[in-house]
């Protein structure tokens, strides 16, 4: 199989001497101005009163704004209008914007901000799951999936398992917080700059916000310092408070969270309840699997619905369940408004079905290896939301990396050791899970991309598309689709950052979709491009040799000039070397409501095996080492797949391990810093970290056979809550499953150890 | 207001600037090196490190004031000159040792001043040591692999003189 070549990332350059531009980087005009919200300190109550006057006074601020001030709309929602820039009468969280501080310096607008004094009613608050459950308080009633009968599939099962899962949430500690900046342009319009990974939303949003049409608001995005979703809908509320204040004072703002604004006000990962009930037989192979979802999504609706939706869309993971049904239930509660992450509620359907499979092989003393097996899927075979599988290959999969990372010896040594040492205070596990991710926005119609290319005279290539660069290697990515196109090497074709101006109506760069949609989309500009040059040749040459372009050069038949002299031949007469490319994604439909259809166009796969090894006296513990093998298709580019791969398994490992949100019972986020809350340093990365790619081309027709990679391999992380789970079976009351909710903090792993022999928590 | 002037990048720089501004705001938005990011604002990730008399500092919680008279060098200086690349520099690039770069600065900042320390002490450079050298550095996109690779390459490169 032909993989393309492992280029480095196209910033890399910059990165390395510190040239790249993010937002806080871009030269502001010297009358610039910064902006600091004033936040809510009550988690559900009504505004009585507000005195701004100490706000107004303090240095160096030029206003303060409230909901009462705004010139157009007040909502930053990314779906059904919500979500009120600044509070409008009530507050809904502990966090959320109430007035906007406008002032000359950075720390002048955030010192201002924390002055005001505002009064607020106290309402009843409604935090948790079981508050919000006790209450029935919701966005939309429950969504169900339903295949074949399982409730009497269930009865008739020779065993029977039922157990709840706990799964917290994440923050996404983008290392980069959410910044923006507007500067007015003459006749009203808006110039936005913003570290999104939506500049399409953010330029409506911000149109609304100040009245005008789409095309009166431009937004440029050339790089983020990461997003992983939490710039997906977050980034709105600073670009549309930006533009507001640039309308109302006619001068450039910029607003930067500092990161314990960031981490209280914009929204996480969503934390969810699973409670489940599975029926197996002897040999473990599932007969009937019924699940219910309790879906923490906070105050505000944002992307919670389709986040729950493929939570419930992979809760087969890669498992065949002839009999399922799927319940999930969408809570409000007076908390940040939880968003896109990485996997986008996938991962949370994925760690409950895997959960049920390693309970299974405990209650029967198998390998839980050997119950995966005996459920992957076939191909033929269909989902709980009857869609038929195609393309898998996770059982070929497993195996190599099985037998690559020799599993099995591996579990059998530490089995043994940790059977012939009861008391050793040391006790290792191991597990392998595996991951089949669906790739497609599950909203059919996000699944569209733009993109622009211009041949400039002189050869040198000129792309645009509606993707945005967060770091992933997008950029690269395609515009390596460009130059193998045009056989040019790589310098000669100029990424340039997103524009609404130049490709319009895009989707978020999310659901791992980036080089799928603009790489084809690219394509396609190119091909046109290729397509006028070819005819051109074959009037100007009167030849009907077919036009290659190869190394530099254009060439029909005994025809052969530089790409250089071409694109200048073409000008001269007067052929257009500009181009649009469009791609829509094939094959898909889905109707949610009926929990029916071909949500995906394709799936991507891989397997992790993780080592770890637990302190039972205190529950500190270490990754020793983690094998992957992982399904790309036919690799854009080697290297920067392995980077997405490595660092998404990291990051999963993180929130299923050390990283904890945890919330007072005032409604008060406690970990709104790095550190109360443990994002995985370089000391918690594997000892021994080993990654190859799947020999595998994509079965659809996707850009040259790759396959998306942002997502997938988050959920490889999972092998290393399993691997925890295995390491403290082997103490205390080792016969009862360890039953560990997510994250598997130290204090979550000594609950296991020291349960009682009834299951229990000792304290 | 206070008057401060220190060397930055081996260039006087001097200015007023009130009493409580930052290191890293000095550098940033009165000398415009904007490759000393601000990650976390208190001094956790890393992101802002920069070299202070030879020594590697988060310049986010340090007073400029406090730089007063001294040596300050930032990713912008690391290099000889302007078309060069550091060791360290290069070797980030090759191994693939960044994503979203926000980090990489301050990485590279910290990995200089770590191999340096290594090599003047006479002692090995070991992973495990890089890891736990690392310790002031968050990066959240590349899972740390190809970080500890590149500075293990820049480090083989790197000469203490």
């Amino acid at each position: 199989m032909n993989h393309m070549k492992p280029t480095p990332h196209d910033a890399a350059p910059l990165h390395v001497t510190g040239a790249a531009r993010y937002i806080d980087d871009i030269p502001m005009p010297k009358n610039a101005l910064s902006l600091a919200f004033g936040l809510s300190d009550v988690a559900h109550g009504k505004i009585t009163a507000m005195d701004l006057d100490a706000v107004r006074s303090a240095d160096g601020v030029v206003a303060v704004i409230t909901a009462d001030d705004l010139p157009a709309s007040n909502d930053v929602s990314p779906s059904v209008h919500d979500e009120p820039m600044l509070a409008n009468g009530t507050v809904h969280y502990i966090g959320q914007p109430i007035f906007l501080v406008i002032a000359d310096t950075h720390l002048n607008a955030r010192k201002a901000a924390r002055m005001g004094k505002v009064e607020i009613q106290p309402l009843p608050a409604i935090l948790t799951i079981d508050q919000a459950i006790a209450a029935d308080s919701k966005f939309e009633d429950p969504i169900r999936f339903l295949k074949g009968e399982p409730d009497s599939a269930m009865k008739s099962a020779p065993h029977q398992i039922s157990g709840s899962i706990e799964i917290g949430g994440q923050e996404h500690f983008y290392l980069e917080g959410q910044a923006a900046s507007a500067l007015p342009q003459e006749n009203g319009d808006m110039l936005v700059h913003s570290s999104t990974q939506h500049p399409t939303e953010v330029q409506h949003k911000v149109a609304e916000s100040l009245g005008l049409p789409f095309n009166a608001v431009r937004v440029e995005t050339r790089r983020m310092g990461g997003g992983f979703g939490g710039k997906e809908s977050q980034a709105n509320a600073l670009a549309c408070a930006c533009a507001v204040a640039a309308r109302i004072t006619n001068r450039p703002c910029k607003m930067r969270y500092d990161r314990d604004d960031d981490m209280m006000i914009t929204g996480k990962r969503h934390d969810f309840r699973i409670n489940y009930q599975v029926g197996f037989d002897d040999d473990g192979t599932l007969q009937s699997v019924m699940m219910e979802h309790f879906v923490r999504c906070g105050w505000a609706q944002d992307l919670s619905l389709p986040v729950a939706d493929r939570a419930m869309l992979h809760s087969d993971n890669a498992y065949h369940l002839p009999h399922a049904k799927i319940i999930s239930h969408r809570l409000k509660t007076n908390t940040q408004s939880a968003t896109a992450y990485r996997g986008f509620g996938g991962p949370q359907g994925v760690v409950a079905i895997e959960r049920v499979i390693d309970e299974v092989a405990h209650y029967l003393g198998r390998d839980p290896l050997e119950i995966r097996r005996a459920n992957f899927y076939e191909n033929g075979q269909t989902t709980p939301y009857h869609m038929t599988i195609e393309d898998s290959v996770i059982a070929p999969l497993v195996d190599q990396l099985a037998k690559a990372s020799d599993y099995a010896n591996r579990r059998l040594a530490i089995e043994s050791e940790n059977r012939a040492n009861p008391d050793a205070i040391l006790k290792r596990g191991i597990a392998l899970t595996p991951v089949k991710f669906g790739i497609s926005f599950t909203l059919t119609h996000l699944n569209q991309a733009g993109a622009l290319v211009h041949i400039y005279a002189d050869g040198s290539v000129h792309l645009n598309h509606g993707g945005t660069e967060m770091g992933q290697g997008l950029f690269t990515k395609v515009a390596q689709v460009a130059a193998h196109e045009f056989g040019l090497p790589l310098d000669m074709i100029k990424i340039t950052a997103s524009d609404t101006a130049k490709v319009p109506n895009t989707s978020a760069t999310a659901a791992s979709s980036g080089s799928d949609l603009n790489g084809m989309a690219v394509r396609d500009a190119c091909h046109t491009l290729k397509g006028r040059i070819a005819a051109f040749f074959a009037i100007h040459f009167e030849t009907d040799a077919a036009v290659e372009f190869v190394d530099g050069m254009v060439r029909a038949g005994s025809h052969e000039m530089t790409f250089a002299d071409a694109a200048s031949l073409a000008y001269q007469n007067r052929i257009s070397l500009s181009a649009t490319g469009f791609y829509a994604t094939p094959k898909i439909k889905w109707d949610r409501m009926a929990g029916r259809g071909r949500p995906f166009f394709y799936f991507a796969y891989g397997a992790a095996v993780t080592e770890v090894v637990v302190d039972t006296l205190t529950g500190e513990n270490r990754i020793l080492r983690t094998d992957i093998l992982h399904d790309v298709g036919a690799s854009l580019n080697p290297a920067i797949d392995i980077g997405q791969i490595e660092g998404g398994y990291v990051q999963g490992a993180g929130w299923l391990t050390t990283e904890e949100l945890v919330w007072d019972d005032k409604g008060n986020l406690r970990t709104h810093a790095p550190s109360t809350y443990k994002i995985p340093a370089c000391s918690d990365r594997p000892r021994v970290f080993n990654v190859e790619l799947f020999d595998n081309e994509n079965a659809e027709d996707t850009i040259y056979r790759s396959k998306a990679v942002g997502e997938p391999p988050f959920m490889l992380g999972i092998s290393a809550f399993h691997a925890l789970s295995h390491a403290v079976g082997y103490a205390g009351a080792s016969d009862i499953y360890p039953n560990l909710n997510a994250p598997a903090t130290p204090e979550e792993l000594l609950r296991a150890v020291y349960r009682n022999a009834d299951g229990t928590d000792a304290f | 207001m206070t008057k401060i002037t220190m060397t930055v990048n081996g260039k006087a720089a001097s200015a007023d600037v009130s009493d409580n501004t930052l290191l890293v705001e000095y550098i940033r938005e009165h000398l415009r090196l904007t490759g000393t990011h601000v990650g976390c604002d208190t001094s956790q990730c890393g992101a802002c490190v920069v070299h202070v008399n030879g020594q590697a500092m988060k310049s986010c919680t340090m007073l400029a004031a406090a730089a007063e008279g001294a040596e300050v060098t930032t990713v912008e200086g690391l290099a000889a000159s302007k078309d060069d690349l550091h060791p360290m520099q290069l070797a980030f690039k090759e191994n693939h040792g960044l994503q979203c770069g926000f980090c990489t600065p301050g990485m590279i900042m910290t990995a200089t001043d770590m191999v340096k320390r290594y090599q003047e002490a006479g002692k090995e450079l070991t992973e495990d040591a890089i890891r736990h050298e690392l310790e002031g550095n968050i990066c959240r996109c590349t899972g740390y692999h190809n970080i500890v690779k590149s500075i293990q390459d820049g480090a083989s490169k790197m000469t203490t003189a």
